[in-house]
């Protein structure tokens, strides 16, 4: 009885309640926006950092994967010996390098990765085949919209460009045998993937065996602190990075985000509370004989007060419920227009959709709701009533 | 004869900025179970705030209300409300009802509070709205009825829970004469089949209709016998 009876509330005036409703949902997405927020782009970045396996990067010291042209001589060397490793499962060593297709007068220019195909964590080919040919390449989808080439044509790459002589150094006749999707690139980059071994060539790297970084995967990732302990003494001359240490770094970079997502929920959650108050407040003030004319005849202050709080929470919990699939939807379309952002992995979701997010939301606007009704159903519970009575007969 | 109200000596000020109104100046009052009492009296002589301490809304600032021979007074707000509840019915001059509910919802409403299960309440409530002779009105809302029908929803209402006093503060007072004999009518039929009824009016048939007439001035009772005329 007393849920119809505030279900019927609700009805009595339609278009306010499916204001104040649309309102609360408002606040919901945005609330649940703000949790996608704060929690999504660091899960992203994990997800990303674990996509192959790989937990721990070797870069030269002092810098960050591809941050510089510094590199690491005696590459094999290194590979070899991480290799030896019992608790080590793959070593993956990565060149990277700027190269340029050759087309007549003209050249485009395209970021190379030099890799091991067999144990890679760069890339995942889509179609055709693995570059495991030393003249052989794949490329992402950029790569062959810009150039127009198709699996099968063999393409002209050179590594250098010497913009005094105009001219080209280590070129090599390439065949394009795969279609792949590099997992750390920026949205709209031109790459491609080579045999190590071919681009150390073709960049002069060969002579020292030159690498950037190494990516290397273990079998027991609880054995990261002791594999990383080893390294630092025998490998004085790199950074060991772990994805644990990776997300210490991401987490400082996104502290703003943080902070800028947990105020603005915060506003929404006030906004979402003030809306129902008020809306549960004129409502009550509206029938104020009615509501003492039910106590008159019997009907307890508690039952009164829950009534009115149902109201309140009815439409919270239908709002926070619209308000999620609200938020899911604007999440979405902020999170493609983020993405385009200059110098981040594509792959990176802004907003990143867990079941626990939107439950924290739709949790957080509920107990607001019920907060909301709480203090004007009290008030009305407690009218004295033969006065009241006396009023409203006036009125 | 069981006495089923007595009021003592009962005083009721309204406090205000300065000093105080003196609603109710030492009323006292016996109801026997089964009467038909009339309330009457000029505007503002105390009517209505004695009919409040009658039926346990208010209480008084001094001398005692025996309902059932309980001192309603001295009950907290759960168990007066609880008291209101089961043994006390209400009419009011407007007939207030839940606007949102049909006419047989309003009348389920106390029965509902007091925990009746929900088949007993419809049974119930079926046959009050054939007594007060709506029981072809049972799905409408109070906005589809007249004034005189809302009033016998209503009185429908206030009979719910078999409460053993009936009160009523002016229910004639916003219908017109034909119309409110209908409703003085049905009081006359009410009391026949046995319930105690007191209703505060000035409607002159109404308080010709009851079988006994306390006339009141200035918060006193000035005589109380059987109506003239
Ligand atoms: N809540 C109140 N506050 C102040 N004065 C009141 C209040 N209720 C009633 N009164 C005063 O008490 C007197 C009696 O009122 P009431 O019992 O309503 O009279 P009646 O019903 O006979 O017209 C009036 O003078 C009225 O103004
Ligand atoms: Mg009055």
């Amino acid at each position: 009885m007393r849920l119809l009876l505030a279900l019927a509330s609700l009805r009595r005036n339609r278009a306010r309640t499916l204001l104040a409703v649309l309102g609360v949902a408002i606040a919901a997405a945005m609330l649940l926006d703000m949790v996608m927020l704060s929690t999504g782009m660091r899960e992203s970045f994990r997800q990303l950092l674990l996509s192959r396996g790989f937990q721990m990067r070797l870069t030269p010291r002092g810098t960050l994967p591809f941050d510089t042209e510094a590199s690491i001589a005696g590459a094999t060397a290194i590979t070899d010996g991480l290799r030896a490793r019992p608790e080590i499962d793959l070593v993956s060593p990565v060149l990277g390098a700027s190269v340029h297709v050759l087309r007549g007068d003209s050249s485009i220019t395209t970021f190379a990765v030099g890799v091991d195909p067999s144990a890679q964590g760069d890339y995942q080919l889509a179609s055709g085949r693995d570059a495991t040919a030393p003249n052989s390449f794949v490329a992402n989808d950029d790569f062959l919209r810009a150039t127009n080439a198709k699996i099968g044509d063999t393409l002209r790459i050179a590594a250098g460009f010497d913009p005094q002589l105009r001219t080209h150094s280590g070129e090599r006749a390439l065949v394009l045998a795969g279609r792949a999707r590099f997992l750390y690139l920026a949205a709209g980059q031109l790459a491609i993937a080579i045999p190590l071994r071919t681009l150390q060539e073709m960049t002069g790297a060969a002579r020292e065996d030159r690498v950037s970084l190494f990516m290397v995967r273990l079998r027991d990732p609880g054995r990261i602190p002791d594999v990383k302990r080893w390294m630092r003494s025998a490998l004085p001359a790199m950074d060991v990075i772990s994805t644990a240490d990776a997300m210490a770094r991401v987490d400082e970079r996104l502290s703003y985000f943080r902070q800028l997502s947990a105020i603005l929920g915060a506003v929404s959650l006030i906004v979402g509370f003030l809306l129902v108050t008020t809306l549960v407040t004129v409502s009550v003030n509206e029938r104020v004989g009615e509501i003492v004319v039910m106590r008159a005849i019997g009907v307890s202050r508690a039952h009164v007060v829950q009534q009115i709080v149902l109201e309140g929470t009815a439409m919270s919990v239908t709002g926070a419920l619209l308000g999620t699939g609200l938020g899911l939807v604007t999440a979405r379309y902020l999170n493609a227009i983020l993405s385009r952002f200059p110098g981040l992995p594509a792959a990176i979701d802004f907003f990143l959709f867990q079941p626990r997010a939107a439950w924290t939301a739709i949790g957080l606007l509920t107990a607001c709701g019920v907060l909301a009704g709480l203090y004007p159903a009290w008030r009305a519970a407690s009218l004295p009533l033969a006065r009241t009575l006396r009023e409203e007969a006036v009125a | 004869m069981t006495v089923l109200v007595r009021a003592r000596d009962v005083r009721r000020d309204y406090p205000l900025e300065r000093d105080a109104v003196h609603a109710l100046r030492g009323v006292s009052l016996e109801i026997v179970k089964g009467e038909y009492l009339a309330i009457v009296g000029p505007s503002g002589c105390g009517k209505s705030s004695l009919l409040n301490l009658l039926g346990a809304i208010d209480a008084p600032t001094s001398g005692t209300v025996e309902i059932e021979g309980r001192n309603v007074g001295t009950l907290g707000d759960r168990e007066v409300t609880e008291f209101r509840l089961k043994h006390i019915g209400f009419v009011f001059q407007r007939f207030y009802l839940l606007p949102i509910l049909t006419a047989r919802e309003n009348v389920e409403l106390p029965m509902a509070e007091a925990g009746v299960p929900p088949a007993e309440r419809r049974r119930r409530s079926a046959e009050l709205l054939r007594y007060v002779d709506l029981g072809d009105r049972a799905r409408h809302r109070p906005s589809q009825l007249s004034g005189g029908e809302q009033q016998r929803v209503a009185i429908a209402r206030a009979l719910a829970n078999r409460p053993s006093l009936l009160l009523a503060d002016e229910p004639t007072g916003e219908l017109d004469a034909r119309t409110g004999q209908e409703i003085i009518s049905l009081f006359g039929r009410l009391n026949d089949d046995g319930t105690t009824v007191v209703v505060v009016t000035h409607d002159e048939s109404l308080a010709r209709a009851a079988r006994r007439v306390v006339h009141m001035r200035d918060g006193e009772i000035v005589q109380d016998g059987v109506p003239h005329g």
